[in-house]
């Protein structure tokens, strides 16, 4: 299937007059690990957090999977989506978010665990098998008992990491993931979205300032601006022979900073 | 008398006391957090009914809707043929416990609404439904933070459970008057009586407390 | 009959309007009361709080245990103590101070603590600076901390004034005549409890509205600095 697994088409988002995205064109094809870089208010945040669900948008179609997602499809039409649909595209993706947001009243095992019982519907038994294999994975096997709070920010992310994989999405959103860390932890999350970009052919969106982990790890990379995609291409294309006058003004003013 | 008389009279109405704190705080707690959760319902009905119970019952007397219960239910009662009279404890209880409930709901609403927004959005991320990440993300943490209310909110329950003695049920109070009527002791008494109300508020504020760190455990967890 | 008048308690609506007039006569002894207590509250909670803040141990300690053990008594008990013990010593008042009395004092206990946490919000770069230019402590208190620290109190003491309020009815026991009182006795001579009580009610609902946006407008009327002083 060649079809994208995420077009954004013509998509509008306003904050009462501040334009967010700007008849946004954008797609991702399956398996493509995607990284989008910009200056802050250039729109790639929201554009994670509508694939989300987190926010609503005003113009445009939004697809997940061939599907739309902020909207459904009745008698022919194209109509705003019910909380029945939202659910069910929510489905394939996961987000991992800047403050982590883990649920501070659970042990780590239980937050990665929690919500595929909850949702998914899986015994407890099985969820916890799963989160302890998913904290295998991340490095994190013998913290399973603690809480969030007794844990380094960077483990914490690890967490957040393993929590949104519990879900088997297809897709995985990453929205700024180290930059509130402290720099010496950035790199053991950083290693962990690494490994899981070459092991896994999972769909990545990933938004970040770590302009050299975004080449190693993307298969392209784009430069928002003002609501609006200026510039994509391969890493090496975006970041060695930019296009775009604006794209080379912000890379040069965050590569020297 | 001698004061050691008065003893067990007072003792008597003491357990009064403890059993009317007990019963109208429980059930005060349960009607806190229904109508606390209830104002901040979607659905405007359930919201506007919890508005207009913690409206009223905080801003009207504690004594007045004890009377109110007591005494001008059963003329309602008798206006429509029905037979409301309460007996004093089932008015008294009653009373206590939406008078609790009122301004403990206001604590619940508060604390829930201090629960970080960003909790709300990794649960919706995790395609919890709205009712999942109420009880299972919001709630486990904002109830920790409504212990130091809720103590403070036992204790005034405590002291306005003397205001039963206003309609004959024999609580501490009633009994302090009762045993002052008879021997016109009156310094003993309502300093023994004082000292009683004390010693509960402290035993009272002492279990909250614990209560409090039990609720809060997971805070305290510490490497 | 009552204060002399004969009362048609047939039509209920006839019957609201014609005790209206002698419920706010109560309404009017409540908000005497509902004001004297609150001035002794104000006046005692002051007075508390810097004894609670005393440098000396000797002082602050049963300061504290004096402050809570007001806290932690009920206000009818209170009342009896101040009404039946008073006397016995000599000091004989009419029952409505005693009832202001005895609400000043159950609200000094909180009015204290809302003094200490408002001065103390004031930081000590205040203090050091009244140091510095060698105020006396008394200005110090009266013309820099006081004045700032009263616009951020009055929020706290604005709710109080309404919980005083709504503590008033516990002076019928004492037999003074505020609108529950009057109320009761309306009900005790004609039978029909409902009309009086809710009535008093629906007032208190009103006074409460009242009063609490009243405070919310001093609140917005007031500099957050400080009061001014020329």
């Amino acid at each position: 299937m060649t079809d994208p697994i995420i077009k954004f088409d013509k998509v509008g988002k306003s904050y009462g007059s501040l334009k967010v995205l700007d008849g946004l064109d954008f797609e991702v094809k399956r398996g493509e690990k995607v990284t989008i870089i910009g200056p802050s208010g250039s729109g790639k945040s929201t554009v994670l957090r509508v694939l989300m669900t987190l926010e609503t948008i005003n113009d445009g179609v939004v697809y997940v999977g061939n599907e739309p997602l902020w909207h459904e499809q009745r008698n022919g039409a194209l109509v705003p989506a019910g909380e029945q649909h939202l659910r069910k595209m929510r489905q394939q993706l996961g987000m991992v978010f800047q403050q982590f947001n883990l649920f501070p009243h659970m042990t780590v095992r239980r937050n990665i665990a929690e919500a595929p019982v909850k949702v998914l519907g899986l015994s407890r038994q099985d969820a916890n098998q799963r989160a302890e294999e998913l904290l295998e994975m991340v490095g994190l096997a013998d913290q399973a008992n603690k809480y969030p709070h007794q844990l380094s920010g960077g483990q914490q992310q690890r967490v957040g990491i393993a929590r949104a994989l519990a879900m088997r999405p297809k897709v995985m959103l990453f929205d700024e993931p180290t930059s509130a860390l402290d720099p010496e932890l950035v790199g053991e999350v950083l290693n962990v979205i690494a490994r899981l970009a070459s092991e896994h052919d999972l769909t990545m969106l990933l938004v970040t300032h770590e302009m050299r982990f975004a080449r190693e790890v993307s298969d392209r990379v784009c430069f928002f601006d003002k609501g609006q995609m200026k510039e994509q291409g391969t890493p090496d294309e975006l970041f060695t022979a930019p296009k775009e006058q604006r794209t080379r003004d912000f890379l040069k003013a965050v590569l020297n900073g | 008398m001698a004061w050691t008389e008065y003893l067990t009279p007072l003792l008597q109405g003491a357990w009064v006391t403890v059993q009317l704190t007990v019963y109208s705080t429980i059930f005060g707690a349960i009607l806190s957090f229904a109508f606390g959760i209830g104002k901040l319902s979607p659905n405007w009905l359930i919201k506007a009914v919890s508005v207009g119970y913690i409206e009223i019952f905080r801003g009207t007397s504690l004594l007045v809707q004890l009377f109110w219960l007591y005494f001008a239910l059963p003329v309602a009662g008798q206006a429509i043929g029905l037979d409301l009279r309460l007996p004093p404890v089932v008015a008294g209880v009653l009373a206590l416990s939406l008078n609790i409930g009122a301004y403990g709901a206001e604590v619940v609403r508060g604390a829930i609404q201090a629960v970080q927004k960003s909790q709300y959005e990794a649960a919706r991320a995790l395609n919890f439904t709205p009712r999942q990440a109420l009880f299972g993300v919001a709630l486990p943490q904002a109830i920790p933070e409504m212990m130091p209310p809720f103590g403070n909110l036992a204790v005034q329950n405590l002291k306005d459970t003397a205001l039963v003695s206003l309609i004959s049920l024999g609580d501490l109070a009633f009994r302090a008057e009762q045993l002052r009527n008879f021997t016109q002791d009156s310094t003993t008494i309502f300093t023994l009586v004082l000292f009683m109300y004390f010693g509960m508020a402290l035993v009272l504020t002492a279990l909250m407390k614990m209560l409090e760190r039990f609720v809060g455990r997971w805070r305290h967890a510490s490497n | 009959m009552l204060f002399g008048i004969e009362w048609d308690t047939s039509n209920e609506l006839i019957f609201a309007w014609s005790i209206l007039p002698i419920l706010l006569i109560g309404l009017w002894v409540t908000i005497q009361a509902t004001v004297l207590g609150f001035v002794v509250a104000l006046v005692l909670g002051l007075i508390l709080a810097v004894l609670k803040g005393a440098p000396s141990r000797i002082i602050s300690w049963p300061a504290n245990v004096i402050c809570e053990f007001i806290r932690d008594t009920p206000l009818l008990i209170q009342l009896f103590f101040l009404y039946y013990v008073l006397p016995e010593y000599g000091l004989v008042l009419p029952a409505f101070m005693t009832g202001a009395l005895a609400l000043g004092l159950q609200y000094s206990a909180y009015t204290s603590e809302v003094y200490r946490a408002g001065l103390q919000a004031i930081g000590r770069d205040q203090r050091e600076a009244a140091r510095a230019l060698n105020f006396p402590s008394a200005h110090t208190f009266t013309h820099v901390l006081l004045p700032q620290a009263i616009p951020r109190i009055i929020p706290a003491m604005g709710n109080y004034l309404v919980s005083i309020m709504k503590d008033v009815p516990v002076l019928s026991v004492v037999t003074v005549l505020e609108m529950l009182n009057v109320a009761k006795i309306i009900g005790d001579r004609t039978f029909d409890y409902m009309v009086p009580l809710s009535m008093v009610g629906g007032l208190y609902l009103i006074m409460t509205l009242v009063a609490s946006a009243g405070v919310r407008l001093l609140d917005t009327r007031l500099p957050k600095q400080g009061l001014p002083l020329k």
